[in-house]
């Protein structure tokens, strides 16, 4: 589970999807893994202006990463900085959550992390 | 015709004549599934880079094969076609009901769902689908959504305008001569349910939850429709 992927996604239950509280995801007992992937600048200039950044923050520092600007870099600022650019593909595409739990703010609710895959699917009762 | 039907809860139904299929035929059904859909792919080609959607009921992933500049998050419930779908980079794919989705609301640009709503045993929970798939989407996002058709008597299945529309559709499974069912026979046979959609039925399903159609059609035994944001109050 990519951490861009969890930029879009929030606790299953419906009562919790209009909570400003389910999103992000917390992680909990994350193992991180790093895979390869080419770069695809196109990709991440035209995805930025859509990243929910306040929450791309918490997510990476609740995951230990060094802190990140404030606010996006915007697509002039990464055409100039070549390291900043990797660095976000990096972190967006490149790094994923292999095992753990997601936990909800609101509801409390923990989804798995197994082998990569998030699984979502709600016990009975939260249905 | 599905009498079964009748004496199970929609869910507990479908996990049997659905889910559960899925899960055991996963590598079987997805060795099968390679070649996009042309209005499909069309549709997936006309998106601007960057663009973030979601495949409801992604499947094996064969869809996110088709443009690498847009970034799609995948959902089904068969965990074992999850992991295959989820190779696509730089695409990502998680385990998830569809009337239960993880993707945040108003935050899409777009969003399929390709040969799954028609899995949905009854109305109300495939308009329940259709709604949960544009509620995710921003304002004028889009999204085509694909179902079985009914009327295809050129197929082999035969079906035509007339015929019952809830079926039970049998995927036969070679299980190989290593492998053999006790009574010796190296077949396996899977039943699925489907809600075969008669003419106009999907448009009136979409129309039917607030949004509006502007485009839909017929493609080799299927009805397509691209549908969007805002949904009327």
């Amino acid at each position: 589970m990519k951490l861009l992927t969890l930029n879009f996604l929030t606790c299953a239950v419906k009562a919790c999807k209009s909570s400003s509280a389910s999103f992000p995801l917390h992680p909990k007992e994350c193992e991180l893994v790093s895979d390869t992937i080419a770069p695809n600048p196109k990709l991440i200039y035209n995805i930025l202006p859509r990243v929910d950044w306040n929450a791309l923050v918490v997510t990476a520092s609740e995951l230990g990463f060094p802190s990140l600007p404030p606010a996006a870099p915007t697509q002039e600022e990464l055409e100039k900085d070549e390291n900043m650019m990797s660095e976000l593909h990096t972190l967006l595409l490149e790094t994923s959550v292999s095992e753990g739990m997601l936990v909800c703010g609101n509801c409390g609710h923990e989804y798995r992390v197994k082998e990569g895959i998030a699984n979502f699917l709600l016990p009975n009762h939260l249905v | 015709m599905a009498a079964e039907q009748d004496h199970l809860a929609p869910e507990k139904y479908e996990e049997q004549h659905v889910h559960e299929v899925y899960e055991q035929i996963a590598s079987h059904f997805s060795s099968t599934r390679y070649k996009p859909w042309p209005i499909v792919e069309t549709f997936l080609q006309s998106l601007s880079p960057g663009s973030v959607g979601l495949d409801v009921g992604c499947g094996n992933g064969k869809y996110l094969t088709v443009n690498r500049d847009v970034f799609i998050i995948g959902s089904d419930r068969s965990s074992n076609l999850v992991k295959i779908a989820a190779e696509h980079e730089p695409h990502s794919a998680v385990v998830a009901d569809t009337l239960a989705l993880p993707h945040q609301t108003g935050r899409f640009d777009f969003a399929i769902s390709i040969a799954v709503i028609h899995h949905l045993s009854t109305l109300e929970r495939r308009r329940e689908a259709i709604k949960a798939i544009l509620e995710c989407l921003k304002e004028g996002g889009k999204a085509l959504i694909y179902v079985w058709a009914l009327e295809q008597k050129t197929s082999r299945r035969g079906w035509d305008e007339g015929h019952e529309q809830d079926v039970i559709v049998p995927w036969v499974m070679k299980t190989g001569k290593k492998n053999p069912n006790e009574d010796g026979s190296t077949e396996k046979t899977f039943q699925r349910y489907y809600h075969l959609y008669r003419s106009g039925e999907l448009e009136e399903d979409i129309v039917g939850v607030g949004s509006e159609v502007f485009e839909s059609g017929y493609e080799k035994d299927n009805w397509w429709a691209i549908c969007r944001r805002p949904l009327k109050p």
